[in-house]
């Protein structure tokens, strides 16, 4: 009843191509944004910031960049463990070099810098395609990770070979290092969160999206309609890797406090992120940020539920999570094959007609 | 010769032996990737699978005992019988042809037609599955497989060796009979292909799908057929990798080093994946030993993707692939 396009007169074309055509969606999105920044903070305790939401609004920002790449440009990646340590290590030189500057403009840089690693890494791409390619940010992952565990200039020398993240403020609150309250963690990643799906959701539905998207769905095709292939792909990569290196600085920072690159960027992560994004849905933001979420809550619940409700090993919690996921997975694929993004907009299809579908 | 030299080629000798080992699991990706255009990521997991089931049944394991005693409560390890190696692998070879069978019936079937792509995250996510299931089946702990494989230091070569240079080469054992192996492998899968009935109908189904569907091949019974096959391959792998260094996680991952084997050989190519992993093999061992103590060693986890990296750059197939013909 409530979801309906009747009512809602455009009377211009700058509200003709708003990104929430129906009124029940804007007004669902600026309380779901009054939900995460008037609310949740008020009531965010230790294990819920840790477990749940920081983990969530981080791997989004990883998800959306990914999608960007994946998703939206049909450019397989499989080095965002990779650039997402890119991204971490630049903070921490950036934040240990320069302490008097804002966190906030480390975390921006760092995104910058992992920007230019990932257009060097993706300049192949402009020969190599499909498999071949994802094979080959392989290479970026391994490569990456290796780099930052043997030159020991990237962790200052320290004797353990870890990285850990200095106490930094925003507006007198402490934001990273062992003292950070809960809420100030969740905020910082919440507000780069909201920036980037932003940016990242105008990006898509602009000019560039539509460059992405031609190459995504044949190249040639749309190299011979005047799709410059060279700056589409390599602008993919870049904002893609922008993202991804944010994703990394935030991780880094402001959730682990301290890191170990191949524990914690591993391909492990690379595959995380990639499965975030196809159970979310290729080729969307919603989808970023539903395949985070699912992917965030499975482990969580099927912990509490397997360990804490019926008392089993961790370890053999750990290996049907295993097998949940990669069944998860393929399900999804036979399923459907967009994701929960699909599920969500046929959900929103049925919803326009309800209850007279006929 | 100078030692410098000889301590090379033995550095060679022995990355000839690793890239035996890499093309082995490089096999198993392409024949399955010939006949049914999936890129099987999880060929890795598979032979981790296989060795996980084959020290299982030769210990007399109850499958699934940890989550049965979680369950009930039971106290349930071994059925207390040990097999001999012959019919352990046999048994094996079952089990994986059932997964061959399960994986066609419950996963290909309902993606007949999808994006490469999208083949290629379903078998991302069956390799997750397989990875918990085996681990649930048998346990995580690392494991000692022992199916009678020749083990240690070839006196004979080392003393021969010795006569010849002043110098004793160190070569396992183990990895000259993985080369036999292999040899017997390739030289096996290609009489079968080019001889034998179901062989040639790998190949009609490789070439063109529509056109084997309308001769009357069962595009169904093929691809069980080759993911039996590779399920095979990945057997022997996994017993060569075993033998080696135990039946652990880490062996799954050298599916990850045989993606860079198959970009350097091309994926349509069984001589190429064997080609592709020596080159690998002797290349990083070789790199290793002259770059590696420069830059801070381990430069073995990132140097075959480099290098093949480069080399696709200027060879977008790979080194024996079919040429990339791309149309409108």
């Amino acid at each position: 009843m409530l979801y309906r396009e009747a009512g809602d007169f455009n009377t211009s074309y700058k509200q003709d191509g708003q990104t929430f055509p129906i009124r029940f969606d804007r007004y669902r999105y600026y309380a779901v944004l009054a939900v995460a920044f008037g609310v949740i903070p008020f009531i965010i305790n230790d294990y819920w910031a840790n477990a749940v939401f920081v983990p969530f609004l981080i791997y989004a920002i990883a998800a959306i960049g990914l999608n960007i790449l994946t998703g939206y440009c049909g450019q397989v990646s499989l080095g965002t463990g990779g650039f997402m340590a890119v991204g971490a290590y630049a903070c921490y030189k950036l934040m240990t070099g320069f302490p008097d500057v804002s966190i906030v403009i480390h975390v921006i840089l760092s995104g910058g810098i992992t920007a230019a690693v990932g257009v060097l890494f993706g300049l192949p791409s402009l020969r190599i395609k499909g498999f071949y390619l994802a094979v080959a940010t392989l290479a970026a992952q391994f490569f990456l990770v290796w780099l930052f565990n043997k030159v020991p200039w990237f962790y200052n020398y320290s004797a353990s070979g870890q990285i850990n993240a200095p106490e930094r403020s925003v507006f007198g609150i402490i934001v990273t290092g062992p003292n950070t309250e809960a809420w100030a963690k969740y905020m910082i990643c919440l507000v780069f969160v909201v920036a980037c799906a932003w940016i990242a959701r105008n990006l898509t539905r602009g000019a560039s999206g539509r460059r992405w998207m031609a190459i995504r769905d044949m190249d040639i095709a749309a190299e011979i309609i005047g799709v410059n292939p060279l700056g589409a792909k390599l602008t993919a990569f870049a904002v893609s890797s922008f993202f991804i290196g944010i994703a990394g600085a935030l991780f880094f920072a402001v959730y682990l406090g301290a890191v170990e690159v191949g524990e914690a960027f591993g391909i492990n992560k690379s595959f995380l992120v990639l499965f975030m994004i196809i159970i979310g849905g290729l080729g969307s933001i919603f989808g970023s940020f539903a395949g985070a979420a699912f992917m965030v809550l499975l482990p969580v619940l099927l912990k509490n539920v397997l360990v804490g409700g019926l008392g089993w090993a961790t370890d053999l919690a750990a290996h049907l999570e295993f097998m949940i996921v990669g069944g998860l997975i393929v399900m999804f694929l036979i399923v459907e094959p967009h994701g929960l993004a699909q599920l969500w907009r046929l959900t929103k299809e049925k919803l326009r007609l309800w209850p007279f579908p006929h | 010769m100078p030692d410098q030299l000889l301590f090379a080629m033995e550095v060679t000798l022995n990355g000839l032996m690793a890239g035996v080992l890499y093309a082995l699991v490089a096999l198993g990706f392409v024949l399955i990737f010939k006949a049914s255009g999936i890129f099987n990521y999880a060929q890795g997991v598979m032979a981790l699978f296989a060795a996980l089931t084959l020290v299982g049944l030769q210990e007399g394991q109850i499958p699934f005992a940890h989550l049965i005693n979680a369950i009930l409560g039971t106290d349930l390890h071994h059925f207390g019988w040990h097999l001999t190696a012959i019919v352990a692998i046999v048994l094996t070879i079952g089990v994986m042809v059932l997964l061959a069978i399960l994986v066609e019936r419950i996963v290909l079937r309902h993606l007949v037609n999808q994006e490469p792509i999208i083949l290629f995250m379903a078998t991302i996510g069956l390799a997750y599955f397989l990875e918990g299931l085996g681990d649930l089946m048998w346990g995580s702990d690392i494991k000692k497989l022992d199916v009678g494989l020749p083990q240690g230091i070839s006196e004979t070569i080392d003393t021969a060796t010795f006569n010849w240079f002043g110098y004793g080469f160190f070569i396992d054992k183990l990895d000259i009979f993985a080369t036999v192996i292999a040899a017997l492998l390739v030289i096996g899968l290609t009489l079968f292909s080019q001889y034998s009935k179901q062989g040639r109908a790998l190949r009609a189904v490789a070439d063109d799908h529509q056109a084997a569907l309308s001769v009357g091949i069962s595009l169904r019974f093929i691809w069980v057929l080759v993911w039996s096959i590779a399920g095979f391959v990945a057997l022997v792998a996994g017993i060569m990798w075993g033998a080696k260094s135990g039946v652990q996680f880490s062996l799954s991952l050298i599916a990850l080093k045989a993606l860079p084997v198959l970009m350097l050989g091309g994926f349509t190519s069984i001589p190429g994946a064997i080609v592709g992993g020596l080159i690998i093999g002797v290349g990083e061992k070789l790199f290793e030993f002259a770059i590696g103590p420069m830059v801070g060693g381990a430069t073995e986890n990132w140097f075959a993707y480099v290098l093949a990296l480069l080399f696709l750059v200027f060879r977008p197939q790979g080194l024996f692939g079919e040429k990339i013909i791309e149309r409108v």
